[in-house]
């Protein structure tokens, strides 16, 4: 079939409706039935030179597998997806496909490009609802080695790293400092954008490839990383970027004020949102969350569905720099959030029993770009306003947790507290201490944490080849 | 993962020492560190102070009053019994070294934390004085074992029904105003004791610390929930503290920052309670 006979738009994907969905921490978008699935696997023009498995950092055979799902071969297609990516049920929900593989697809150009993020999705939940996981038949190593590496965080960098040793037959252990695995998976990204079993059945499947987790286990508390390099004959640093930023200003400490990482941690860690856990909240009426990311957009979704009647999304530039995922400001937007844009906080305001009742902020212009090459906004003189609100949720990044850096020596670092690591083998300045995913890029991505734990996987099974 | 409960008793009413099986944590406990528990699934992160902690058998001790749901949940499980998480030690541990002549101030639950740090300053070579109190002498803890490890103790009542009858405060007043040099005072109990037992010491040349129990989810950094004004800066409570420099806490915002759940928990204790006495716990 040549370009001009394929349709120009992708099939839509199944939703609750956004009256609904705002009620509930059930996933949002629905996932595609089979057919739907066959019709937008048949829009793929299987090109020769596949310019989306450029755009896809673990380079996934994005035509192969589609070519597979318009066969209905669903399981050749699954393994095809987890040939290079480990996680293809969270990563078809939550990758940032519209800048990595379907930025590049042909059909782009003068339509929208292939759904690719939806058909893996739809090929990983096919073998889910099948019971089946492919790659619990993973071929461990025959080899099996008695070197043992140290896994430290479990998000999707740790995971990642996690799966790929144990299957060269090295003996792993995951040290992990809250009481669940999976890292952001787990506590920061919500249940209605990726359901915990999905998270939990890949950290089970991981342990079934004979992994020992041990979470409540803080590596700078419990055991120093130097006492962790001695007793492991190697080390993978995947501990995230976890420590909140605030904004400095005054009524930060007032109650009501939180972190975007302990609002969603009470969310979705400790399920707040469900009246049999004991996790405590505060709600208001009004809510204002600071910031422009995927972490705002979830945090001021949770915010409706714990029952808000009004989110403010605050962020001081414009809606084309909001980092954010397009489908979730999509979302965001059509469950009734209002964005105040070009806008920024400049003071919390309190009453006498120290609750938040409002945000004073001061609307922002865009000045001259800076390093980043993005333009920085600068306030605008005399154009303050003030929001009412119960509640303040600050989503304005986060960077490395300095904890692992506690009474170890040799551990190079950034100024803004990232690890020092080589960007294709992860190795750090300490020998036999490999990093990657948000620890060294700082707040980064689900799939580019995955390719850095893969990295670091093959790089450490050389080291310990040779050492 | 859950740890099992070895010992558990009522050390004064509605006041409990349990002794948990933690062998990671034990061995890499120091005085002035807490920890943090979740009975079950459903249950909330709690953080409650190392009372005491024996690296050779692996057990750490907790003292907890019953306050919330949660601890009284706690106090409804016994020797034998698990509890499903259990993580730390969390926090820095407490600045202990050889200072001179150390006042140790324990008010209520918090003469638990003053404990193994009583033991710990007189290892290291200090002359502690401790100073504990309650509002009766059926509440007052360890006095028998804080016996053993100070070279002086001192006991406080409101009610006059044993030592003192007064504040704490009153007495460490009194030894700063003796001829006794005193290099250090730690104070551990609720907000308002440590408020106002830093705003007696102030005034002497001495340093004065507190152990401050805020708020706290992960107790690793992570959130933020447990942040406190020192200095004119924003600390976090469960990595740069518990310890602070007294002087410089700001007591009010401590305070308020507590109450921040205040309706919240007393509806979830009801709550508890109610299930309780109608037999469906
Ligand atoms: C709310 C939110 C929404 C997001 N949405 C998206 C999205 O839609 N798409 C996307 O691609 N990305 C998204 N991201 C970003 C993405 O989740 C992260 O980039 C990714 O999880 C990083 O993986 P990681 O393995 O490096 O670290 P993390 O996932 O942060 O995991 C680190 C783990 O290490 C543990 N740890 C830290 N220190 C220690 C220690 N000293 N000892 C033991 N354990 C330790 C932590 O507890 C944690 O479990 C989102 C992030 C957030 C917060
Ligand atoms: S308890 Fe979360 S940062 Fe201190």
């Amino acid at each position: 079939m040549s370009e001009k006979s394929k349709p120009k738009t992708r099939i839509p994907m199944p939703e609750q409706p956004a009256g609904e969905r705002i009620n509930n921490f059930e996933e949002v978008a629905l996932g595609y039935s089979k057919e739907a699935a066959l019709a937008e696997a048949s829009r793929c023009l299987n090109c020769k030179e596949p310019k989306c498995v450029e755009g896809c950092p673990v380079n996934v055979d994005i035509p192969g597998f589609i070519k597979l799902l318009t066969e209905e071969a669903f399981k050749g297609a699954i393994e095809k997806i987890k040939a290079t990516n480990a996680l293809p049920a969270i990563c078809g929900r939550v990758c940032p496909q519209e800048t990595q593989c379907e930025a590049r697809c042909v059909l782009g150009k003068k339509g929208e490009p292939v759904a690719i993020g939806r058909l893996e999705r739809f090929c990983a939940d096919y073998e889910r609802g099948k019971g089946g996981n492919v790659s619990e038949k993973a071929i461990i190593s025959e080899v099996a080695s008695e070197k043992k590496v140290a896994i430290v965080g479990s998000g999707p960098a740790g995971l990642t790293a996690a799966a790929d040793l144990a299957k060269l037959g090295y003996k792993v252990t995951i040290f992990e400092s809250l009481h669940k695995a999976g890292g952001v998976l787990s506590y920061g990204i919500p249940e209605f954008r990726l359901p915990k079993a999905i998270v939990q059945e890949e950290v089970e499947y991981i342990k079934s490839l004979g992994v020992e987790l041990k979470p409540n286990y803080i590596i700078g508390r419990v055991k120093t990383l130097d006492a962790l390099a001695e007793e492991f004959d190697a080390v993978f640093l995947g501990t995230g970027a976890g420590l909140p930023r605030f904004m400095g200003i005054e009524g930060e400490n007032l109650n009501g004020v939180y972190s975007a990482n302990e609002f969603l941690t009470r969310v979705n860690l400790m399920k707040a949102y469900d009246p049999e856990y004991d996790t405590l909240i505060k709600m208001g009426k009004k809510v204002v969350v600071v910031g422009g990311g995927n972490v705002a957009m979830d945090s001021a979704r949770a915010a409706l569905r714990l029952g808000a009647e009004e989110v403010d999304v605050v962020y001081r530039r414009g809606e084309e720099e909001m980092p954010a995922r397009r489908e979730e400001i999509k979302h965001a937007k059509e469950e009734g959030i209002s964005f105040r844009l070009l806008s920024n906080p400049i003071r919390v305001l309190g009453d006498e029993q120290f609750n938040v009742k409002g945000v004073e902020c001061i609307k922002m212009e865009l000045g001259a770009p800076d390093e980043s090459g993005r333009r920085s906004p600068v306030p605008i003189e005399g154009s303050e306003f003030s929001l009412e609100a119960e509640v303040v949720i600050i989503a304005i990044g986060t960077s490395p947790n300095p904890l692992i850096f506690k009474g170890s020596k040799g551990l190079s670092q950034h100024k803004k507290g990232t690890v020092i690591a080589e960007a294709e083998s992860g190795a750090t300045s300490k020998p036999g201490v490999f990093a990657g995913g948000d620890v060294v890029t700082g707040a980064a991505t689900v799939i580019s944490a995955m390719e850095a734990g893969k990295k670091a996987a093959k790089a450490i099974d050389e080291y310990l080849k040779k050492n | 993962m859950s740890y099992k409960i070895l010992k558990k008793e009522e050390v004064a009413p509605a006041v409990h020492r349990m002794e948990i099986n933690a062998p990671d944590v034990a061995k890499a406990a120091k005085a002035g560190q807490f920890i943090i528990l979740r009975i079950d699934e459903k249950g909330e992160r709690i953080p409650l102070t190392i009372a005491d902690f024996n690296p050779e058998t692996g057990t750490v001790a907790v003292i907890f009053q019953e306050m919330g749901k949660t601890t009284k949940q706690l106090a409804t499980l016994s020797a034998g019994g698990f509890i499903e998480d259990f993580v730390g030690p969390l926090g820095t541990p407490s600045d202990v070294r050889k200072v001179g002549t150390v006042i140790l101030v324990g008010g209520g639950v918090g003469v638990a934390p003053i404990y193994p740090q009583a033991k710990a300053y007189t290892a290291a070579g200090n002359k502690v004085i401790s100073i504990i109190g309650a509002r009766n002498k059926e509440l007052l803890l360890l006095e028998k074992e804080m016996r053993e490890v100070c070279s002086e103790l001192y006991i406080a009542t409101d009610d006059g029904s044993k030592g003192h009858h007064g504040f704490v405060t009153d007495i460490m007043k009194e030894i700063l105003d003796s001829d006794e040099k005193v290099d250090r005072v730690v104070i551990v109990g609720p907000p308002i004791m440590m408020k106002v037992g830093a705003g007696v010491a102030a005034p002497y040349d001495v340093e004065i610390l507190v152990s401050l129990n805020t708020i706290m989810v992960d107790g690793t950094g992570m959130c933020g929930g447990c942040r406190v004004t020192v200095d004119g800066e924003t600390k976090f409570t469960c990595v740069d503290g518990p310890e602070f420099d007294a002087r410089k806490v700001d007591f009010v915002e401590l305070m308020n920052r507590l109450s921040m759940y205040r309706e919240e928990e007393t509806a979830a204790k009801e709550k508890y309670e109610h299930k309780c006495k109608c037999g469906l716990h």
